[in-house]
């Protein structure tokens, strides 16, 4: 059976892949479906999302299309949660891997370090990290990363703790093979499926963490994004319902869809649950 | 019919399909056999025979997927596919009980021995908790466990293998069944445990008039305690009579070729003295493990491996036998370099291996190969075979297409299609996987292979296949064989020399006809007298 075979037998993590997709095909296309900068005045203050078919979301109090705000808001979005994911899980996976794999020493002085990192509250860091360096997308992407890789680290490392004893961890040894090749090629993808699915909640955290930041104003000046979007309609919740349901609405079906994968691809991936549904 | 003409159990014509898209169509096929009160009656296959699934069949346990669609299950004469559940769970335990194979993963880990035993007697309807605490006491003190007023009150990690399987007896006891199934209950025990074990089972049997249905693959099991056998093979029953016909005049090809592959001593061809090059030297090697301790406390010593000294010839063949605990697989890794050794010399063709560093050992590794114990935990489930196989000549520099044509060779040397190379470890069996390990401990062209419990998961035609494919290798590529079993019988058939270990030590070191004709130290003796089987002679019965 193939890879995506397998993986379709899980329709939650199809349904989520579906989503996932037009959020993405919504957010590469944003220039061509709304050609106007998303900044822009283009109709009436507060129009509801009834009032104006050219406007099917409404628009906000200065007249800017809420529609092309998500559509420029996902591209922040996916941006930030898959680039400060891959940099968690790379810092992650190398440090929970050598604390692992080697143990003693190495791997006291490594997880102190994580704890360090653990012990302080994430999004508060997360805060005094962009608050320090100026609000743009790659400060806020690597503020997210580096609040985020601790659990990693430790997941890694309580994964790769056990299998170094297993059987054929040891096989490898008494075939001559190198330490990080063993952690690479023997220990490494089985240790993946965990990963992924973790990686995969991360990125749903990582877009709920951005959209804080960008409800509190410290989001990029130059880039839409949902947060933004919610933290602008605060003040007329009860004018303008849909200035921060829609961007709401956006979120939630980005995090679960991401989740829905997260789930399907661990089904999809773990050798050992192959065969057992259906 | 008169009651007195009713056996026990009968099992009538039973069939029981399997899914789709398995290698065969039926689990069991129009199965039929009877158990009459009173006697032992052995049900003997290798894996995947079916022999489990009958004996889960009776007790009703089949998951889900698999409905018997034809035959009966008579006990006492009614019909147990008939019943429904709640008239089963009646039944169970009540009338007939079954024993497993793993004491351990069969006893619940968070509940006293007594009080598992006392919920059997709890389920079914003893009300006074001063009898059931009676009873527990009687069943302990019954299934020959020492002191049961203190044991009730442990836990099961606290108890060895033979002493938690004597537990699941009592418990399987608690309400003296008519009917007792034991899968495989010493597979998991040592020789000397399982001795003690079989013998229980045999004396309950003749105290109680139980009827006993005993599952085992092991021949020399049934030629201890069965009465009659029945011999399966891919969910058919082959062959069936009473345990001096069938262990003695074979009549079925299966059931003669399964006999012949029963290891045992050839008392007649004492081996011949190798008189190959030195190649291993071990001196006074030392290694001890030291748990828990801490500022006050003293940390528990245990002398693994204690002054271990032998010599290995090139082409020689040393079995080193112990049961668990006795510091055999420690010795094992010792050699390899797996564990840290803390003391004593390794002289590899004259060079010392014990002061080398990882990295320097790296490139002597391919010469000392391992073949593991556990089939499934050995292989990389991530990895196809033909990773697996081709992994370590390419950690040692040989070019990939190399490797590869050299794996395809190895799988068609150690009896498996040339297509397993793109397939996963876990699409085979025990058997194939262990074939496997083989072909990879092979792959680097090893003088020296460490085999450590190799065949002890195989079913034993399987296991004897192995074990020829591991002397021919030898002959031809004339490599030292390290064989480290708890089976006797297997030493006694392919070794040269034989250390017999007892808590770290060496007790006996000698050539098998010495160790098992003229064993000098007691617990070599014990050993000897507890394998099964050992006044039969298979070798006799397929002449």
């Amino acid at each position: 059976m193939t890879f995506f075979k397998r993986y379709a037998q899980n329709y939650g993590a199809l349904i989520g892949l579906a989503i996932l997709v037009i959020v993405a095909v919504v957010a590469l296309t944003a220039p061509l479906l709304f050609p106007v900068s998303p900044w822009q005045s283009v109709g009436d203050p507060l129009l509801s999302p009834s009032e104006n078919p050219a406007f099917p979301f409404g628009t906000d109090m200065l007249g800017r299309d809420i529609a092309a705000g998500l559509a420029y808001g996902a591209r922040v979005s996916l941006l930030i949660g898959i680039v400060s994911t891959a940099v968690a899980v790379v810092i992650g996976v190398s440090i929970g891997a050598l604390a692992g794999f080697y143990g003693g020493r190495i791997d006291d002085i490594l997880m102190r370090f994580t704890e360090f990192f653990q012990t302080i509250p994430a999004f508060a860091m997360a805060i005094v990290l962009v608050a320090i360096f100026n609000p743009n997308i790659v400060s806020i992407t690597l503020a997210i990363a580096v609040v985020s890789w601790p659990p990693v680290a430790r997941l890694v490392r309580g994964e790769f703790l056990s299998l170094r004893s297993r059987e054929f961890v040891q096989a490898a040894v008494v075939i001559g093979q190198s330490g990080p090749r063993i952690m690479f090629t023997q220990i490494l993808p089985n240790a993946i499926s965990p990963i992924i699915v973790t990686a995969s909640l991360m990125v749903a955290t990582a877009i709920l963490t951005e959209s804080s930041l960008s409800f509190l104003g410290l989001g990029d000046r130059n880039m839409m994004s949902w947060g933004f979007m919610i933290g602008a309609a605060r003040t007329m919740l009860r004018e303008a319902w849909w200035m921060s349901f829609f961007p709401g609405v956006a979120i939630l079906l980005t995090v679960l869809a991401i989740n829905l994968i997260g789930e399907g691809l661990n089904d999809a991936m773990n050798p050992h649950l192959r065969g057992r549904k259906g | 019919m008169t009651a007195q003409a009713t056996p026990l159990l009968r099992i009538d014509n039973l069939s029981i399909p399997l899914p789709a898209g398995l290698d065969r169509a039926f689990a069991v096929d129009n199965i039929s056999f009877d158990l009459n009160a009173g006697e032992i009656l052995c049900i003997v296959g290798e894996s995947g025979s079916g022999k489990s699934l009958t004996a889960n069949a009776i007790m009703g346990l089949l998951p889900d997927y698999l409905t018997p669609t034809n035959g009966e299950i008579l006990f006492r004469g009614k019909n147990l596919l008939a019943m429904r559940e709640p008239e089963l769970e009646t039944e169970r335990g009540r009338t007939m009980a079954m024993v497993f194979q793993e004491p351990l993963s069969a006893l619940n880990p968070l509940m006293k021995v007594g009080d598992q035993i006392a919920e059997v007697l709890q389920v079914h309807g003893e009300k006074s908790a001063d009898a059931r605490n009676r009873r527990v006491l009687d069943l302990l003190e019954f299934v020959g466990l020492p002191d049961p007023a203190n044991l009730r009150g442990a836990y099961p990690f606290r108890l060895s293998g033979g002493q938690r399987q004597r537990v699941m007896i009592a418990m399987a006891l608690a309400l003296e069944p008519a009917l007792l199934i034991a899968d495989e209950p010493t597979t998991a025990l040592d020789v000397t445990t399982q001795a003690q074990i079989l013998e229980l089972i045999r004396k309950i049997q003749q105290a109680k008039g139980m009827g006993v249905m005993f599952v085992t693959h092991d021949f020399g099991v049934v030629a201890d305690i069965a009465d009659r056998v029945v011999v399966m093979e891919r969910g058919l029953i082959v062959e069936q009579g009473p345990a001096d016909a069938v262990l003695n005049r074979p009549q079925h090809p299966y059931t003669r070729r399964l006999i012949a592959a029963v290891p045992h001593r050839d008392a007649a061809d004492a081996k011949a003295e190798v008189d190959g090059e030195m190649l291993l030297e071990v001196k006074g090697l030392r290694k001890v493990y030291s748990s828990g301790g801490g500022l006050f406390s003293k940390p528990r010593i245990v002398k693994a491996v204690n002054d271990i000294s032998f010599t290995l010839r090139r082409g020689e063949t040393l079995g080193v036998v112990g049961e668990s605990g006795s510091g055999k697989s420690t010795l094992g890794r010792c050699l390899l370099k797996l564990t840290e050794i803390d003391g004593g010399e390794i002289l590899f063709r004259g060079s010392d291996l014990v002061p080398l560093s990882a990295s320097a050992f790296r490139p002597l590794r391919r010469h000392i190969q391992m073949v593991f114990q556990d089939p499934f935990a050995s292989l990389n489930p991530r990895q196809t075979v033909g990773r697996i196989l081709t992994d370590g000549p390419v950690a040692n520099g040989v070019p990939y297409a190399e490797a590869e044509a050299k794996a395809r060779e190895l799988l068609d040397l150690v009896g498996l299609e040339v297509s397993a190379f793109d397939r996963y470890p876990q699409e085979f069996s025990g058997g194939q996987r262990q074939r496997v390990g083989i072909a990879r401990a092979l792959a680097l062209e090893p003088e020296l292979l460490v085999a450590d419990e190799s065949v002890s998961a195989l079913d034993v035609s399987v296991q004897a296949q192995v074990l020829d494919l591991l002397q021919d290798l030898q002959n031809k590529l004339n490599i030292a064989i390290i064989f480290i079993t708890h089976d006797l019988r297997i030493a006694a058939q392919i070794c040269d020399r034989i250390a017999v270990m007892y808590r770290g030590e060496i007790v006996e070191y000698g050539p098998p006809e010495q160790v098992f004709d003229a064993p000098r130290h007691a617990y070599t003796q014990a050993l000897i007298a507890a394998i099964p089987g050992s006044h039969w002679n298979p070798r006799l019965a397929v002449l």
